[in-house]
C-alpha cells in the first residue's frame, strides 16, 4: 500500500482490472483488487469500471458505497474492526469498543495520529462462542479483554 | 412471458394495479370473499385490484416489476404463515386471500407511522398535495398518530427536531444543522429531487433501469444512510447520464422527484389525452391543465406506441408553445427587403389570394405550389394538398418527407406493395436478432429505443449498421453482436453483400420465398447477389467493414430467430437511398422475416405525421392513399368529391420549385409548418430559389428562417390547440386533441380553408373531423377510420376497412399486400459526391436527443442547457493533423459552401468521417451539404458530404451576414391604429 504516489490514471485502472474482466461477476473482485493496490477506490475508477464492465457509473457508484469495506479515504497502516453485534455485546463488547476508542483518543472509522490504526465497527465475525472478538488486518481474535487489547495495540504500533 | 413495459387494462381504467401483467393458464382464488380469475404468474396484488379491491402499497407500481420492499402491501393467505407481501406472492389455485385483517391493518400501521417518522408533514404546501401516494397510503391505512419522538432523520435541516420543515425554517438561527439532511437538486430543468421526502421505495431506481434502459440512478450506501443517487457524488442530476425521460419523476409516489411547473403552477385539475407532436414513435400523453394552463404532460399508460413511457421531448419540451416569440397576428409585406406590418386576418388572406391569383393569371396555372408539413395532422395535410388540386388546380404539392423517407415509400411499395413500415412497436418484443441500420434510436426515436433496449436485455441479439458508434451500439447493459461501421454512402454495398451471405452460404428461406414472392425474379437476384464481386471480402475495401463481422452478421440475421430491421434516415438520405431500402426488403424475403410479429421491415420516422403526410397525398404525382394522379379512375373519385378537374400531369418535388423558381417560372408558394431554409440542402441555392418568387406565404409558429423570404406570414397553432389525427412510423393513428383554444385564433386547417375561401373555394368544414370522414370516403386503406372509432379505440393503424375494421397491426400476414413479393437487383453505385485531396473527409449528420430538426421548438425549451450549440465530431488523428482541439472554432467547408462551428474530438467517428447536427440555424449545416439526391425520389444526400476541416477564428463572413439578413427581415412594424 502506497499513499503518496501520484493519481492513477485511466490506463493504471484499465491495467489493474483487465485480468479480471472474464470473471462472472467481475465487478467486485475488482474493486478489491483497486482497494489492495491504492488503499481506496479512487474515484477514477468509477468511470473506468462503468466501461470495462458496460455498467452505468450509477451502478458501480451503488456497488461501491454499499460496502464499508470499500474506502473513500486511506485507512491506517492495520484495521482494527472491533464486533458490535448481539453475541460480543452481551460478553462487554461495548465496554471494550468504549475503552479502547478511548484509549486511541479516536472515534468509529477514524485513524491514530501517527496513522499506525482506523478502528472499525464489524457486525459478527462468526465468533459468538468466544466473544467478544475483534479482528487486526486478516487476523481474528476473540475472548478478548482490555488486555488482551492493549496487547495487539502495541503489536500495531498504536 | 410477462407483458412488456405496460399489461393491459380495461379501457379507461388509470389504476394502478401494482404489479406488470402476465399471461399464462387461468387461476381462479377468492379475495375478500371475490372470486377472480387471472392468468397464472399473475401476483396476488394485482389479482385483487382486478377484483376491485386495491391494497395499499408504496414501491409497487404497475410498470415495474414487485420489488417487495415497502411492506405495506401485507395480506394474509389461508392456509399459509405470516403476512406474504401481495406484490411478490403469485397466484395459487383456490388461494383464499384476506387484505384487510386485523393483524394486517395493525402492521401495515406500524409500517406507516415509521415511514413517516422520517418524513416532514409539511402535506398543506407540499408541491405533491393530493398527488401523493404517501399521503393516499397513510389515508388508507388509518394512521392517526406518530409515536415516535424526533430523532435522527433526513429532513430536518434545523436538526433541532423540527417535524416539519417549516418548523425547521423558523428554528434556524440555532447553530446546529441535520447532517443527514441533502438540499434539493434543482439542476435539472423540468424537475427537482428532494431527498428530504423520499420514502427510498427504489420506484425512480427501477423506473429509469426497467422503463428508460438508462440506469442513471441508484440507491447510495445501505441501511439508514441509503439515499437515491443519480450518478456518483460528484454528480448532480444534470451532470449524471440522466436523459431526462422523466420515467423517475412518474414514478416518484411523492414529491422528492417533481415537476417543476406542477411547483410552480399547482396541481393540475383536468386532463386530455393526445399525441405527441415530436418524432414517428406518436407517444399518446395526458395533457394535465388548470384551466387553458398546461401544468404537465404526462406519458399516457395505455397509449399503444408508448405504453406509458416518454422522452425529455414529448415530456417537457413543450414550452415553445407559449414562448414569446410565437408570432399570432398575421403580417404581411410588399418585399423581402420591408419589415413586416400587423395586420387582421381578413386583410392578410385578401393579400395573398390576391397576390397568387394574379401570379397563376400572369405566369399560368402551375407556376404556385404548396409544401406541406408533417409535423401537421392529416387532415390538415389533406387540406392543404386539395388546395393546390383544387384551387390552384395543379400537382405542386410536396412535403418535408421529401427530404427524409420518400426513399421508403417508393422501396418498399416496389417490393412489398406498401408504403409504409411492416410492424407495430410491441412487435419488438418477440425478436431475436434486431438490425438498425442508418438510425439512432436512443437519440431519436428514445421511447422505441427503451422498449428495444428492455428486449436486448432480455437475451435478443443486436446488430448495428453505422459510420458512428451510436449509443445503441455499446451503452450499460446494451452491447450490440455486431457494429458494421461502413464508410458513409456504402450502404448498397453493404447490404448486397449481407444478401450475397445468405445466398452463397444456403441461408435462404425458399419455402417462404416459394409461397410469398415472384420465383422468376427471386432467380434472377440470386444470380445477381451470388456473384462473387459482392462477397463480403471483395466488399471489404470499398465499405471498410470487415469481412468477418459482416459474415457474421449476416449468418445472425438469417438464422437467429424472428430478425427484424429498423432503419432511419441514414439509409433514406443518399443517392441511393431508394435502393438501400429495397436491398433491406430483399434481406428481410430472403430470410422470411415479413408477415408476423417480431419481424418486418421498419423505417423510424422522424416527423410525427411524416407517414400521415405521406398517406395524405402530399406527393406532386400520388393523390391520396399513394394512388398515381394520372390514373383517371383515381382522380374521378377526387373530382366527384371535390367538384372541381384534377390536372392529371404530375406536379413539382421541392428541389424541381426551387429551380423553376431560379429559372422565373414558379412564383408563389404556401409553406405549411417547415421551414425549408434550414432543413433543406444546399442552403445557398433554397435562399436563391425563395428570393426569385414573388409570394411565399408562410404558415408557421415561428419567424423560421423561411420566413425571412416571405411576403405573407399566417400565425399558426401548435398541436395542443387543435383537433386532428397524426399517423406514426407503425401507421398508427392517433388522435390530436385541443387542449386549449388557439392563440392564434384558427386551427392550422381553418386557416388552409380561409386561404381557399379567398381564392374562391366554397370550403365550408366545421370540424377536423368532418376532413377525415372525406379521406375515409375517398381512400380505401382509410375507409373504416372516423373520430368516433379513434375515441373508442385509442387509435388504429392502416389499412383500416372492411377487410380490417379495426385496423391492421402487422402487414403482409398472408400474402403480401401486392400478391407476391418483389426481389429487386441493388447495384451499387458510388455517389459522385468523392472526397478527394479539397475535401478529403465525409461529412454525415444526424440529430442528438435534446433537439428535433431545425430546432425551431426545442430551442426555445430549456432543452438548450444539453445542446446549446451544434458542434462538429471529429476523430482525435483527423484533428491532430489539422491542429484541431477539443472545442477549438473550425472551418467546415464544402463544394457547396461553408460554415464555422466548434470542434469536438472522439473515437465515436471512424477517421475519415466528421459528424455534425442541424439543429440551429447559427450553424447552418446546411450550407455545406450538397444537392446531389436520391435517384428515384430526389431524396437529398444529408449523409455524404466531402468536406476539410480546419482551424478557423470565428463565424464565417456568410453567417454574419446571413445573421444580418435575417435580423433585417424579421422587422415587424407596431400595426397601425
Amino acid at each position: 500500500m502506497t499513499f503518496s504516489s501520484p493519481a492513477p490514471t485511466d490506463e493504471d485502472i484499465r491495467a489493474i482490472v483487465a485480468p479480471m474482466t472474464s470473471l462472472e461477476g467481475p465487478l467486485l473482485p475488482m474493486l478489491h483488487a483497486l482497494q489492495d493496490e491504492y488503499g481506496v477506490i479512487p474515484d477514477i475508477a468509477v468511470p473506468v469500471l462503468a466501461d470495462v464492465l458496460n455498467l452505468s457509473r450509477a451502478e458501480v457508484h451503488g456497488v461501491i458505497s454499499f460496502y464499508h469495506d470499500f474506502r473513500k479515504s486511506p485507512a491506517g497502516k492495520h484495521i482494527l474492526k472491533i464486533c458490535r453485534a448481539e453475541a460480543c455485546q452481551s460478553m462487554g463488547g461495548e465496554a471494550l469498543a468504549e475503552s479502547t476508542l478511548a484509549r486511541l483518543g479516536i472515534d468509529w472509522h477514524d485513524t491514530t495520529q501517527n496513522g499506525a490504526v482506523t478502528v472499525e465497527p464489524v457486525y459478527c465475525l462468526g465468533m459468538c462462542a468466544c466473544a467478544p472478538a475483534a479482528m487486526l488486518d486478516d487476523r481474528v481474535i476473540a475472548r478478548l479483554d482490555r488486555a488482551r487489547m492493549d496487547k495487539l495495540l502495541d503489536e500495531a504500533g498504536a | 412471458m410477462k407483458d412488456f413495459i405496460i399489461p393491459q387494462f380495461p379501457p379507461g381504467d388509470d389504476r394502478d394495479l401494482g404489479t406488470p401483467a402476465r399471461s399464462g393458464a387461468p387461476v381462479s382464488l377468492r379475495v375478500d370473499g371475490f372470486d377472480v380469475t387471472v392468468p397464472e404468474g399473475t401476483s396476488v396484488m394485482r389479482a385483487a385490484a382486478l377484483a376491485g379491491i386495491m391494497v395499499p402499497k408504496l414501491c409497487a407500481s404497475d410498470n415495474l416489476e414487485a420489488f417487495g420492499s415497502c411492506r405495506l402491501c401485507v395480506v394474509e393467505i389461508e392456509g399459509r404463515r405470516g403476512t406474504p407481501a401481495s406484490c411478490t406472492t403469485p397466484v395459487a389455485e383456490g388461494m383464499i386471500v384476506h387484505t384487510q385483517s386485523s393483524k394486517v391493518k395493525r402492521i401495515r400501521r406500524g409500517v406507516m407511522e415509521l415511514y413517516i417518522s422520517d418524513h416532514p408533514l409539511d402535506c398543506l404546501t407540499c408541491a405533491a398535495n393530493g398527488d401523493c401516494e404517501l399521503q393516499d397510503a397513510a389515508g388508507q391505512v388509518g394512521l392517526r398518530d406518530v409515536r415516535y419522538t424526533p430523532g435522527d432523520n433526513h429532513f430536518d435541516p434545523s436538526g433541532t427536531g423540527a417535524r416539519s420543515q417549516s418548523e425547521a425554517r423558523l428554528r434556524m438561527p440555532v447553530d446546529q444543522a441535520n447532517p443527514r439532511y441533502t438540499p434539493k437538486d434543482e439542476s435539472n430543468p423540468y424537475f427537482t429531487f428532494d431527498p428530504s421526502k423520499c420514502i427510498v421505495c427504489s420506484r425512480c431506481v427501477r423506473a429509469c433501469e426497467e422503463v428508460q434502459g438508462t440506469f442513471a440512478l441508484t440507491i447510495e450506501g445501505r441501511g439508514f444512510d441509503s439515499k437515491v443517487s443519480a450518478g456518483t457524488p460528484l454528480d448532480d442530476f444534470l451532470s449524471s447520464e440522466c436523459v431526462s425521460c422523466g420515467a423517475c419523476v412518474q414514478a416518484c409516489p411523492t414529491a422528492t422527484l417533481q415537476e417543476k411547473s406542477v411547483i410552480e403552477m399547482g396541481t393540475p385539475e383536468r386532463s386530455v389525452i393526445t399525441t405527441c407532436a415530436y418524432c414517428g414513435v406518436g407517444c399518446s400523453f395526458k395533457a394535465e391543465l388548470n384551466g387553458d394552463q398546461l401544468v404537465r404532460m404526462v406519458p399516457y399508460k395505455h397509449g399503444k406506441a408508448n405504453r406509458g413511457h416518454s422522452c425529455v421531448k414529448g415530456r417537457f419540451a413543450y414550452g415553445y408553445a407559449q414562448h414569446k416569440d410565437r408570432i399570432l397576428k398575421p403580417m404581411i409585406r410588399d418585399t423581402i427587403e420591408e419589415p413586416w406590418r400587423e395586420v387582421e386576418w381578413d386583410e392578410a388572406l385578401a393579400f395573398a389570394a390576391g397576390r397568387m391569383k394574379g401570379l397563376q393569371q400572369k405566369y399560368g396555372r402551375r407556376s404556385t405550389g404548396v409544401i406541406t408539413s408533417s409535423r401537421c395532422t392529416n387532415e390538415e395535410t389533406y387540406l392543404v394538398q386539395k388546395l393546390a388540386r383544387a384551387v390552384f388546380g395543379n400537382n405542386n404539392t410536396d412535403t418535408c418527407a421529401r427530404v427524409c423517407h420518400s426513399p421508403t415509400g417508393y422501396g418498399l411499395g416496389k417490393t412489398f406493395g406498401t408504403s409504409a413500415g411492416t410492424q407495430d412497436f410491441d412487435s419488438v418484443e418477440k425478436s431475436d436478432v434486431v438490425v438498425i441500420i442508418g438510425a439512432n434510436p436512443t437519440d431519436g426515436h428514445p421511447v422505441f429505443a427503451s422498449r428495444l433496449k428492455k428486449r436486448l436485455r432480455q437475451g435478443a441479439k443486436l446488430i448495428v449498421l453505422d459510420p458512428r458508434r451510436t449509443d445503441i451500439v455499446r451503452s450499460a447493459h446494451v452491447e450490440a453482436a455486431y457494429h458494421l461501421p461502413l464508410r458513409p454512402g456504402t450502404n448498397v454495398a453493404v447490404v448486397t453483400a449481407m444478401a450475397h451471405v445468405i445466398v452463397t452460404e444456403g441461408l435462404v428461406n425458399e419455402a417462404f420465398i416459394r409461397e410469398r414472392c415472384d420465383w422468376d425474379e427471386f432467380q434472377y437476384y440470386v444470380d445477381f447477389v451470388r456473384q462473387d464481386r459482392h462477397s463480403p471480402e471483395n466488399m471489404q475495401a470499398l465499405t471498410g467493414v470487415p469481412a468477418e463481422d459482416l459474415r457474421g452478421a449476416a449468418r445472425l440475421y438469417a438464422t437467429g430467430g424472428n430478425g427484424a430491421i429498423y432503419y432511419g434516415l441514414g439509409v433514406t438520405e443518399h443517392s441511393q437511398g431508394s435502393t438501400t431500402v429495397m436491398g433491406i426488403a430483399n434481406l428481410a424475403m430472403l430470410t422470411g422475416n415479413v408477415g408476423r410479429e417480431g419481424v418486418g421491415v421498419n423505417p423510424l420516422r422522424g416527423q410525427n405525421n411524416v407517414q400521415g403526410s405521406c398517406d395524405m397525398g402530399s406527393f406532386p404525382h400520388e393523390l391520396p392513399g399513394y394512388r398515381h394522379v394520372k390514373l383517371p379512375d383515381v382522380r374521378e373519385i377526387f373530382e366527384k368529391a371535390w367538384g372541381v378537374e384534377i390536372d392529371p400531369e404530375p406536379g413539382l418535388r421541392i428541389p424541381n420549385m426551387l429551380d423553376a423558381a431560379v429559372e422565373g417560372t414558379f412564383k408563389g408558394l404556401y409553406c405549411q409548418g417547415e421551414d425549408i431554409l434550414q432543413s433543406d440542402p444546399d442552403t445557398h441555392h433554397v435562399a436563391a430559389g425563395l428570393k426569385a418568387m414573388e409570394c411565399v406565404i408562410v404558415h408557421d409558429l415561428f419567424l423560421n428562417e423561411t420566413a425571412n423570404y416571405a411576403h405573407v406570414f399566417l400565425p399558426g397553432s401548435s398541436f395542443l390547440e387543435k383537433e386532428g389525427t397524426f399517423t406514426n412510423a407503425e401507421r398508427r393513428i392517433n388522435r390530436v386533441r385541443k387542449v386549449m383554444a388557439p392563440l392564434n385564433g384558427y386551427e392550422d386547417w381553418e386557416v388552409t380553408q380561409l386561404l381557399a375561401n379567398a381564392m374562391g373555394a366554397n370550403w365550408h368544414y366545421t370540424h377536423a373531423s368532418q376532413i377525415m370522414d372525406e379521406i375515409a370516403a375517398t381512400t380505401p386503406s382509410f375507409a373504416n377510420v372516423s373520430f368516433d372509432l379513434l375515441d373508442e379505440k385509442g387509435s388504429v393503424q392502416w389499412p383500416c376497412n372492411e377487410d380490417a375494421p379495426e385496423g391492421t397491426p402487422t402487414m403482409h400476414v398472408d400474402h403480401f399486400v401486392s400478391g407476391k413479393g418483389h426481389f429487386i437487383v441493388t447495384e451499387y453505385l458510388a455517389t459522385d459526391e468523392k472526397s478527394g485531396p479539397r475535401f478529403p473527409l465525409l461529412l454525415t449528420t444526424g440529430r442528438i436527443l435534446s433537439h428535433y430538426n431545425v430546432g425551431a421548438q426545442t430551442r426555445r425549451t430549456a432543452n438548450v442547457v444539453w445542446h446549446p450549440e451544434d458542434v462538429l465530431e471529429i476523430h482525435p488523428h483527423d484533428a491532430e493533423v489539422r491542429g484541431v482541439n477539443e472545442g477549438d472554432w473550425v472551418r467546415l467547408a464544402s463544394r457547396s459552401g461553408e460554415t464555422t462551428l466548434k470542434a469536438t474530438l472522439t473515437d465515436r467517428v471512424a477517421p475519415g468521417v466528421v459528424y455534425t447536427t442541424f439543429h440551429h440555424p447559427a450553424t447552418q449545416a446546411n450550407v455545406v451539404t450538397t444537392d446531389f439526391s436520391d435517384w428515384a425520389t430526389n431524396c437529398p444526400e444529408y449523409k455524404v458530404t466531402a468536406v476539410q476541416v480546419s482551424p478557423s477564428n470565428g463565424p464565417s463572413d456568410w453567417q454574419e451576414s446571413y445573421n444580418e439578413q435575417a435580423e433585417r427581415s424579421r422587422r415587424i412594424l407596431p400595426a397601425a391604429e
